[in-house]
């Protein structure tokens, strides 16, 4: 059995591989250390806290920008950020837009994004005219792939004729 | 639900050796996170908020053409037994089936089971969807779950950003929700000691592996869970494409290794692997990773063509019913150490027994 890296305490269960610098190195993390680095090891950490991994992350700008007004809640839900840096998780919804500007720093450095690319709910005219063109290219593959897999060809051809007409507007 | 086979998918058909390279890979996973507009995540809802959540999700796969026939099951009301045998069948999680640290089952807590997909209720996620499927086939199981959500989508109102995506209780799940694991069985690259050098090398990006559903070391049985780590900025497609690619590759170097290891040390791999079915075909107690180590050499002697004709599926079901929930199930009555581990025997000699292989 391997310790955690981090702790060297529990047993490494965790194993992430990760690019850094154009150096790639392997960490042994057990499950709570690897929570903090904001790993997901799905919901087998349920208890384990982003918090601390949000706290060590804390030197950055906007976070101390975010630290500094500790009285903001949520206007749904009441949670703050502290409540946040403690559990490692948002109350309601709106928590996403009441701290959009830490989330934002957070999904950088955890996802190295903060645009979804892809499919929106149920395939609503809303929901794709939210979408920028590439998104909607994007989502129409992944259903075509889906209608694929699933051997729905009639439709996997519609979608394709509509992909292809969507890709000639683009240009 | 005294018996779990008699929910829908209770026979376990994600583990019948059936789907594509079911040599090298056990089975693919792939998850949904979603959660309901409006309503408060776990953590800070209520039991009334959590009943609210069962209840919209009901109604919404009753009027479900596509999830005709699944069923609802509270598991907030199941023994401990039974909550164990959900898990150990890899359709709950430990936090939902209250066997974490809280040792609490939560109220609220729920399994939506249909015949392609599940979904998990008032998990860390309102919904946690599901599909299972044999060997390597990310695309058919994320079709699966994506069938499901599709379904549920057009009666629920999902959290949705327009920048974010789909909106979810812990920031590493946000944007398409998705995670997709695929359960391989590598112990040849274990052997010739390749194995974290190629899990080492293959992280581009990050991919993250773990054990057999978390339990014990990370190399119990050979077998390591690979999954996506990042959900947000690439769509679903891609973020399957990129893990299938790192999967190929494994199965690739896996492949590559077993050649090395016959040429290499040929007499020590047969011993090896005979000596794994003498054991498991004869022993009267085995322990859970005693038993998994040794179907990894039985499953491996399979692959190389040591061993003649074990069935696969049953090397596969196996990894499910000699956990400790279904060893003392089969036996009708709870079981503590010894008398567990030698009803474990007991069912591992009766399934191999079934089986025409070994000589």
């Amino acid at each position: 059995m391997s310790l955690c890296v981090d702790c060297h305490q529990r047993e490494a269960v965790v194993h992430l591989t990760q690019a850094e610098g154009g150096e790639v190195r392997t960490l042994h993390l057990c499950s709570r250390c690897a929570a903090e680095r904001g790993v997901a090891t799905d919901s087998e950490v349920g208890e384990t806290p982003l918090g601390a991994f949000l706290a060590a992350m804390g030197s950055g700008g906007a976070m101390l920008a975010a630290a500094a007004a500790p009285d903001v809640h949520c206007p749904a839900c009441d949670a703050t950020l502290g409540d946040f840096q403690a559990s490692g998780r948002l109350g309601c919804p709106t928590c996403w837009e009441t701290f959009d500007r830490p989330l934002r720093e957070l999904l950088r450095r955890v996802h190295g994004a903060t645009r979804h690319v892809g499919e929106a709910p149920g395939g609503t005219t809303e929901g794709a005219a939210a979408l920028s063109m590439p998104q909607q290219v994007a989502r129409l593959e992944a259903v075509l792939a889906a209608a694929v897999a699933a051997e729905r060809f009639e439709e996997a051809a519609e979608l394709r004729d509509r992909l292809r007409l969507m890709r000639e507007a683009a240009e | 639900m005294n018996n779990p086979s008699d929910v829908p998918g209770g026979d376990l058909p994600w583990l019948d050796a059936t789907g594509p390279d079911s040599a090298l890979v056990v089975s693919t996973r792939v998850r949904l996170a979603r959660n309901l507009a409006g309503r408060p995540f776990w953590g800070r809802n209520s039991p009334l908020d959590r009943e609210g959540v069962v209840r919209v999700v009901e109604s919404a796969a009753d009027e479900s053409p596509g999830l005709t026939g699944a069923v609802m099951v509270r598991v907030d009301g199941l023994s401990k037994r039974e909550r164990s045998l959900l898990h150990e069948r890899q359709v709950i999680s430990r936090e939902l089936a209250g066997l974490d640290a809280s040792g609490r089952v939560r109220s609220g807590a729920g399994l939506l089971l249909g015949t392609t997909a599940s979904v998990m209720l008032n998990e860390e996620d309102h919904l946690r969807i599901q599909a299972f499927r044999s060997g390597f086939a990310l695309a058919a199981a994320h079709a699966d779950a994506a069938g499901a959500e599709g379904e549920l989508g057009q009666r629920l109102s999902f959290a949705f950003h327009p920048e974010f995506g789909y909106l979810t209780s812990c920031p590493t799940n946000v944007g398409t929700g998705l995670r997709a694991s695929v359960l391989m069985h590598i112990p040849a690259l274990v052997m010739t000691r390749e194995a974290a050098k190629v899990l080492h090398g293959l992280g581009q990006v990050g991919l993250t592996h773990r054990g057999l559903s978390g339990e014990g070391s990370e190399a119990l049985g050979h077998l390591f869970q690979l999954s996506n780590q990042t959900t947000l900025g690439k769509s679903a497609t891609e973020l399957l494409d990129h893990l299938g690619r790192l999967v190929r590759q494994v199965v690739e170097y896996e492949e590559r290794a077993r050649i090395a290891l016959r040429r290499d040390a040929p007499t020590a791999l047969d011993d090896q692997v005979w000596r794994a079915w003498g054991v498991l075909r004869h022993a009267r107690a085995l322990g859970f990773e005693e038993a998994v180590t040794l179907l990894s050499s039985v499953r491996l002697g399979v692959g190389m063509g040591i061993l003649p004709a074990v069935a696969r599926p049953i090397l596969n079901r196996l990894l499910v019913l000699a956990q400790p929930a279904h060893v003392a199930q089969d036996a009708g009555t709870g079981l503590e150490d010894e008398a567990l581990a030698m009803h474990r025997a007991t069912v591992v000699r009766r399934l191999l027994a079934d089986t025409e292989g070994g000589g």
